[in-house]
């Protein structure tokens, strides 16, 4: 438990759909409070390594362990649904398109599966659903349906929904790329904030910038396999391998 | 023999009494469809084929068979095997199966057509598979399908008139009564059908508001 080097690993990750084989034998280890960036092109399979992690995509081959625990472990299919229950309480994921609930309020948003999962009472609850809707400076709209935010202050109540479960580990799949341009800082500000309290993240982005900025490490996948990987530094200014120089060539001329 | 409404205000007693003999059995009835109409909807989506199978027996017999016929063979057929209902609990299970059934048509397609992105970001927070459906994906199947379930539930008011055949002293029973003593068709069948549009409209009023209750929270 104490040992920091493998807080999040991930071993041999292998996924096919039918014939097509999106994850090529990937591991990746994540220490206790780094940030990591997954970047690459679409269809390099980043999202499917990210939602393997919370098994989400479950892995065809391969294992995720957290904390020391086997995220995916075989079991019984009732015994593997009461585990991954509870290994998905410890892992929080906030998606492209927020995902939020809309027949619920900020505030119900936020507190639903505390309530459920975790027994909270109402005074317990709106205590919680204050705390991390001011973390995310949503708390004005506490009562406000999704359908009356806009996708960033969506953003920011799925990302207060997430850690209202008190996760060890948040995932970041794309959480900007479906926001209009000027509604991608307020949620980076979240999530820079998040960085400052040491969460353990891992991040699927297309933000250079935002990577570069909060990250300890960078991820560069392709095609199924992680191409290049090593500090933001040198990943981004000065990438070993041609793959990784053509793909952010042509990004960074697809941001100008 | 002309139209003579002043007959009216004699029996008027016995048609008020079917009104709200109407008014309850519509009630109960759309209550039991509309979470008869859940649970079905749930099950024929969910559950294992053991169940599925014969549920859809089920199914098929309430959507493929008349009311009139199902009432019958709810007030007089279970009888023969012990089960003796009263008139009214009889048509209440008449009516809000039959419907429940329509009903649960309604959800199982807006339950399919619920954001997929809403079940993973149940299961992301760690429900279940079974309370992502009741807190989640149900609750916004249900709003989805409000108005056309209003719908159903026009039709069940005005199909409730068929428990009159069972002897539910309802809106139309109390109409036929009230004919046998004054001989007055005309007069006592507009009275009735003017009733049930009354009612009808106040079930539009209530669905209106639900409509609009809602209409944040989609």
């Amino acid at each position: 438990m104490t040992d920091h080097s493998n807080f999040v690993q991930v071993r041999h990750a292998q996924k096919s759909f039918g014939t097509l084989e999106v994850l090529k034998d990937i591991s990746l280890t994540v220490e206790r409070g780094q940030i990591v960036a997954i970047i690459g092109p679409s269809g390099s399979g980043k999202s499917t390594l990210l939602r393997a992690i919370n098994d989400l995509d479950p892995l065809t081959r391969g294992e995720v362990w957290l904390d020391g625990v086997q995220v995916n472990k075989s079991l019984p299919f009732r015994q593997y649904e009461k585990h991954i229950n509870e290994m998905r309480q410890k892992i929080g994921m906030v998606f492209q398109h927020f995902n939020l609930f809309p027949h619920m309020t900020a505030r119900e948003n936020v507190t639903m599966a505390p309530k459920m999962l975790k027994g909270l009472s109402n005074q317990q609850a709106d205590a919680l659903a204050n705390e991390q809707l001011d973390k995310v400076g949503m708390l004005e709209r506490i009562d406000y349906y999704p359908s009356q935010l806009s996708g960033g202050q969506k953003q920011r109540v799925a990302i207060a929904r997430a850690l209202a479960m008190e996760p060890k580990l948040m995932l970041f799949d794309e959480a900007t790329s479906a926001l209009d341009p000027e509604l991608v800082d307020e949620v980076n500000q979240v999530m820079k904030k998040l960085a400052e309290e040491h969460m353990t993240m891992i991040i699927v982005t297309h933000e250079m910038d935002f990577a570069a900025s909060v990250c300890d490490r960078v991820l560069f996948m392709d095609q199924g396999v992680v191409v290049e990987e090593g500090p933001p530094e040198v990943v981004f200014k000065n990438p070993e391998k041609d793959r990784t120089r053509a793909f952010l060539r042509k990004h960074l001329e697809g941001a100008k | 023999m002309g139209l003579d409404f002043t007959v009216i205000p004699k029996y008027i007693d016995i048609i008020l009494l079917g009104c709200l003999w109407t008014i309850a059995i519509t009630v109960a009835a759309a209550l039991l469809s509309f979470f008869g109409g859940i649970f079905f909807a749930v099950i024929a989506l969910y559950a294992p084929a053991v169940i599925r199978l014969p549920f859809r027996l089920f199914e098929w017999i309430f959507m493929g068979t008349p009311l009139l016929l199902q009432l019958f063979l709810i007030y007089f057929g279970l009888v023969q095997i012990g089960v003796d209902l009263p008139a009214f609990v009889a048509g209440v299970i008449g009516l809000g199966l039959h419907f429940a059934v329509y009903n649960s048509e309604l959800i199982q397609t807006a339950i399919l057509s619920v954001d997929k992105g809403q079940m993973e970001a149940a299961r992301t927070v760690g429900l279940s598979r079974g309370q992502a459906l009741r807190k989640v994906i149900v609750p916004q199947a249900v709003r989805a399908v409000i108005p056309p379930i209003g719908n159903n539930m026009i039709a069940l008011l005005k199909d409730s008139a068929l428990v009159s055949v069972i002897g539910v002293s309802e809106l139309t029973l109390s109409a036929q009564r009230a004919i046998g003593a004054s001989y007055r068709p005309f007069e006592f069948y507009i009275l009735a059908a003017a009733f049930y549009y009354v009612i009808n409209l106040g079930m539009e009023w209530v669905q209106r508001k639900i409509e609009r209750r809602i209409a944040l929270s989609r």
